[in-house]
């Protein structure tokens, strides 16, 4: 390190530290950014600090499905039109947000915030595992639909809670693997190709 | 000499590390480069033609080309997926405690061909043989051997004497046998019942195609474990994490075995 000084106002030198904190930006882009916000004008930059402070203050977890919310109960656990005797376990709150994407599903949620991954050290402890299984044990469902992705980690994931599921006599399924959409068969992996495969249907004419 | 600019390689997949926005870091152990690392890039959307190859544990055949910092994956192709594997938790978390043992033990550029081949043939042993632990236990003599690490079994690392025949002792820290007059030479030392030390001597010898339906008792295939556990955390002088993951789900299948 060299040791003579660099004319940085402190509050820049404090702002570019905390980018740099931000997963995906290093010294380079936080300093940009840094750099960007001053020139902002205030009330944007105000706005800005004002959400960040917000989300902090007033997102809580929703103590029934664990997802991010402003409420708790959330509004998906909280909502009369949706179907309570499914429920569709996850592996992150922006998950939900794909499936709900989809419009093909109107169960459920629990968020188990993160898969299993022994090397990381990541036991079932570490997961809200605890918390899906008393909502199985109190609640009447007909169906648990696991989506954890289809990774080694969240097939692990499935598997485990299948293991704990099924003594409690729910239906386990698990999410259907295949291609892609805008996929390519010639570089499909042999497994996601069996299970394609495996899992063909009949084409219906209309 | 500088490497050629675009690279192949077969390669299994140790683990991976997400980057920006949708890449991955690939780690994986090869016979001639040692342990490398690679990019992958948009290996997190889905379509992405190299993803479902470059799953952990899989066996690979990679194109790399040199990169400024790390090399860039380029195309990948299954050779072997190990399906048995990811069906079965319990298979599958001993395979991922022999991975962590390969990802810890190699370094980048150290190449090893011979643990290599052990490596893939212990996978494919992990997913058919009829008792996996006693596989497992196989693969840590072997890997110790292959690494330079292989303890010496045959007599007393003090005095030299023939080992006893009511139970001895086992050193981490001189890598073998101590007679129980020599055990407090050391400062740490494990008993080492006789039946395991055979069990020992037999791993160190036997070959990988008999381990197919070598089934060691219960007994010793649990102090085998914990004597490997011990000689590994001196080694490494850290512990092994997925081995808290299979000591719990033994646990939970001895628990509901019991109901």
């Amino acid at each position: 390190m060299n040791n003579h000084y660099i004319p940085v106002a402190k509050p820049v030198a404090r702002l570019i530290e905390e980018f740099n904190r931000l997963p995906g930006i290093g010294p380079k882009s936080a300093q940009r950014l840094a750099y960007h916000l001053l020139r902002m004008p205030p009330e944007q930059a105000k706005a800005l600090a004002e959400a960040i402070l917000e989300v902090k203050e007033r997102v809580v977890l929703c103590s029934i499905c664990q997802n991010v919310a402003e409420t708790d109960p959330c509004p998906i656990c909280c909502s009369e039109g949706r179907d309570r005797g499914r429920i569709c376990v996850v592996e992150e709150p922006l998950d939900i947000l794909a499936l709900e994407r989809t419009r093909q599903y109107d169960g459920l949620y629990h968020v188990l915030h993160g898969v299993i991954s022994p090397m990381d050290g990541i036991g079932p402890e570490e997961l809200k595992i605890r918390e899906l299984l008393a909502r199985l044990r109190h609640n009447t469902f007909s169906e648990v639909i696991l989506a954890t992705n289809p990774n080694l980690q969240g097939e692990a994931t499935a598997m485990y809670l299948q293991r704990l599921i099924a003594p409690l006599g729910i239906r386990v399924t698990r999410l259907a693997r295949g291609l892609p959409m805008g996929g390519d068969l010639e570089y499909a992996d042999e497994i996601t190709l069996a299970r394609a495969l495996e899992g063909r249907m009949e084409m219906k004419g209309i | 000499m500088r490497a050629p600019r675009v690279y192949k390689t077969e390669a299994i997949v140790l683990k991976q590390s997400k980057l920006g926005e949708a890449d991955r870091i690939i780690t994986c152990y090869t016979p001639y480069l040692g342990k490398m690392r690679g990019v992958a890039k948009g290996v997190r959307r889905p379509g992405s033609r190299l993803s479902g190859h470059l799953e952990p544990f899989t066996h690979t055949s990679l194109m790399l080309a040199q990169g400024q910092n790390l090399d860039v994956i380029t195309q990948a192709q299954t050779i072997e997926g190990f399906w048995p594997l990811r069906q079965d938790l319990r298979r599958m978390s001993l395979a991922l405690y022999a991975v962590e043992l390969v990802e810890r033990f190699t370094s980048e550029g150290l190449e090893n061909p011979g643990l290599f081949r052990l490596f893939s043939a212990m996978l494919h042993l992990l997913g058919q043989a009829e008792d996996p632990e006693s596989a497992l236990r196989f693969f840590e003599v072997q890997l110790l051997e292959r690494l330079g690490y292989r303890p010496h079994l045959d007599s007393c690392l003090r005095c030299g004497r023939a080992p006893a025949s009511g139970g001895n002792y086992f050193s981490p820290s001189a890598g073998g046998l101590l007679c129980p007059f020599c055990r407090s030479e050391e400062p740490i030392v494990y008993p080492l019942s006789v039946a395991a030390l055979q069990w020992l001597r037999r791993l160190q010898a036997v070959d990988i195609a008999e381990m197919d339906s070598l089934k060691i008792p219960q007994p010793q295939l649990k102090e085998l474990a914990l004597r490997a556990r011990e000689y590994i955390r001196y080694l490494l002088e850290q512990e092994i994490k997925s081995a808290a993951f299979v000591e719990m789900l033994h646990q939970e299948e001895g628990r509901s075995r019991a109901r």
